[in-house]
């Protein structure tokens, strides 16, 4: 994942992107994850672009996009943590991590750290659920967290 | 000289516990000590509160050490580990484990023994046996075997996998496919997960046998987006076979083709169920569709499409090697076989029991499970994932067999169970499964869009005490509703949750038992 420069460099990008996924079949998809796998988000500029490549109006672009919870349209921190809100998590406390997450970053769900270090995803379901409570950083699962695992995550995060 | 062997997992959940960490360690001090050993990472063997579990071959077996964290590894060498000394972590022979020794391992029966993404490894422990077999028989001799074996559909609707495939053979068609539900999104459920991550290619060699039987080319695994590990292991897996004859034109040298491509999902549940996940997978919303049509008949892109879940596909293999009526040997009733169960959430022992048919929940609790984690009564389980009925103790004696759940209003569903000790409460519970439906609702029906946002305001009144009785009857209406008259499975069996921890556990909604 790189950072956009200009206007021009998502269009190149896009346009790259684009041509490698536009004849799969069903493409919409894997090209809204390579999209965000490079840029970090899918550009709500894009969706034109995306449509007449896929002959798509924008408005049906928009409705794929927003809704999987999965993609987001908005640049987000620079890690991303997921908190599994799932049944199996709930019954080894993960209502407390969720709370204390929320208290130590001062952010909801949905929302980045003011020095831009954490966007704070609910998640449900990591298949973690013999380790419960589970929480994703990145690509990464952890097991068993506790309050001071969390803490280190962050920190480590930050850092 | 041989080398020692030493294993240490690659599975996500071992990971989760520092499982890189311990196999960087382990190099480290092996290198420091000038020993020479080679570290397989292998799956997990399912015992996963002893995670990470390390194994050392030896002539007798491998001999487990466990959990073990990375600072553990110096003492470990100090023990002489390599030659399966003693030390305070030994768990001794890896298959003399009492959990392990006692289960019926034919799906998983390779997990954690094998390098998950060593072709040569699966074939040296019975793998593309069954492949090999099916490319002697007919479509519809395959069929058949898959029929006899009385396999039903894992993934939780428990629909006899052999007619489903029977349909497809039957239609005529430019093209077929099979594609395999991998969007396990179930609260306590891993063994999706498992069989991806740990033993990748007995999911590809049943999703070939499934493609030779109905005259399938091509197949899509759409795998859910929260499973970036198993991504990575199947990708390298079908690279695999793929390089060696194995998947692609004339597989095995026969006149077959069969192509294969993982498609990522993107954090939608309700792509879990098969005509949502087909939208997915064309490029829409994944939006329900009506049935009938059947996706048999015309299912992706309009063609015959098999949709099977992960379990069942990679319990094919088996079925075709040992004959269907060595599977069908297993199990109880009309549910034959067994079933991968998933011990999860507050539990002392977590992980993978693979069982037949009949075992009771209680053997499970108890048995398996250790009693919960937290040393408190079990009060709850729910099983089958989030549209599964919360079980009380006085059910904790039912059998895991489809009709004996069905009798009692529950489902075994992909057979996760989730256990909750006596601080749960259960309103909340039935507050979350109406919460949980609306985040997932996929807006077609009227009843799974509405009836849940309004079933968590109900609730939210009969927590705080308001006009109780009435909002109950509410409740047990919008519920009748919802059961009755939603397109899916979400809206369908939300009420399940809901009902069954209000019936049981009346005391926490504020009215006598």
């Amino acid at each position: 994942m790189q950072d956009l420069e200009t206007k021009q460099d998502l269009d190149v990008r896009l346009g790259a992107l684009i041509s490698e996924h536009q004849h799969m079949p069903g493409a919409l998809m894997p090209l809204l994850h390579a999209i965000q796998d490079n840029i970090g988000y899918v550009p709500e500029s894009a969706y034109s672009q995306i449509g007449k490549a896929l002959s798509l109006s924008v408005a049906e672009v928009h409705g794929v996009v927003t809704f999987y919870h999965h993609f987001r349209t908005h640049k987000p921190g620079r890690h991303v943590m997921q908190i599994c809100r799932a049944e199996s998590c709930q019954s080894m406390g993960s209502e407390a991590l969720e709370a204390h997450a929320k208290k130590c970053l001062n952010v909801d769900y949905h929302q980045t750290t003011s020095d831009d270090a954490i966007t704070l995803e609910a998640v449900y379901c990591l298949g973690n659920c013999a380790l419960s409570p589970a929480v994703m950083m990145d690509e990464e699962v952890y097991g068993r967290v506790s309050a001071e695992d969390l803490d280190a995550l962050i920190a480590e995060a930050r850092a | 000289m041989m080398t020692t062997k030493v294993y240490v997992p690659r599975d996500s959940s071992a990971l989760s516990m520092g499982a890189e960490k311990v196999a960087s360690a382990i190099a480290l001090e092996a290198k420091k000590r000038g020993l020479e050993i080679t570290i397989i990472r292998n799956g997990s063997r399912g015992l996963y509160w002893l995670e990470t579990m390390v194994e050392v071959a030896t002539d007798q077996g491998r001999v487990a050490y466990g959990p073990v964290k990375a600072k553990d590894v110096p003492s470990l060498f100090d023990a002489d580990f390599l030659n399966a000394k003693n030390h305070p972590l030994s768990l001794g022979l890896t298959e003399k484990i009492e959990w392990l020794k006692k289960q019926q391992r034919l799906t998983f029966a390779r997990v954690g023994i094998t390098d998950p993404v060593s072709l040569d490894d699966y074939i040296a422990h019975d793998g593309y046996k069954g492949l090999k077999k099916a490319l002697t028989l007919s479509g519809a001799e395959i069929v058949k075997a898959v029929t006899d074996s009385g396999l039903r559909g894992r993934g939780g609707a428990a629909f006899p996998t052999g007619i489903k495939w029977n349909t497809v053979l039957g239609c005529q068609a430019d093209q077929k496919y099979i594609v395999c539900n991998a969007d396990e999104g179930d609260s306590g459920t891993f063994s999706d997960r498992m069989i991806m991550e740990d033993d990748p290619f007995v999911l590809i060699e049943g999703m070939t046998i499934a493609g030779v039987a109905v005259g399938a080319t091509q197949g899509y695994i759409y795998l859910r987006s929260e499973y970036p590990h198993a991504l990575k292991v199947l990708n390298e897996a079908i690279a695999k076979a793929e390089a060696a004859g194995y998947l692609g034109d004339k597989i095995f040298g026969s006149t077959h083709t069969f192509n294969l491509e993982v498609r990522r999902a993107a954090g939608a549940y309700v792509c879990g169920e098969e005509t949502s996940l087909l939208e997915s997978l064309e490029g829409k919303r994944g939006l329900v569709r009506f049935k009938p049509p059947l996706p048999a008949i015309e299912g992706l892109f309009g063609k015959p499409t098999v949709v099977n879940n992960v379990i069942s596909l990679a319990t094919v293999p088996i079925i075709l090697d040992k004959g269907a009526q060595y599977y069908a040997d297993y199990g109880m009733g009309r549910s034959r076989g067994t079933l991968p169960i998933q011990l999860a959430g507050n539990l002392k022992h977590g992980g993978l029991v693979e069982l037949a048919f009949g075992v009771t929940l209680r053997e499970l609790l108890y048995d398996y499970g250790g009693g919960s984690a937290t040393g408190k009564p079990i009060r709850a389980v729910q099983v089958g994932g989030p549209l599964g009925a919360f079980l009380p103790e006085s059910q904790f004696d039912t059998p895991l067999d489809y009709e004996a759940f069905s009798n009692i209003w529950a489902v075994v569903g992909h057979g996760g169970i989730v256990a909750f000790d006596d601080t749960v409460d259960m309103a909340k519970m039935a507050r979350y499964a109406f919460e949980f439906c609306a985040i997932e609702s996929c807006g077609k029906c009227t009843p799974c869009r509405i009836g849940s946002t309004r079933g968590v305001e109900v609730i939210d009144k009969i927590i705080a005490g308001k006009d109780t009785a009435k909002n109950i009857k509410l409740v047990r209406d919008l519920s009748d509703t919802m059961l009755n008259g939603s397109l899916c499975a979400l809206g369908g069996m939300t009420p399940y949750p809901v009902l069954s921890a209000m019936n049981h556990f009346p005391e926490d909604f504020g009215i006598a038992k």
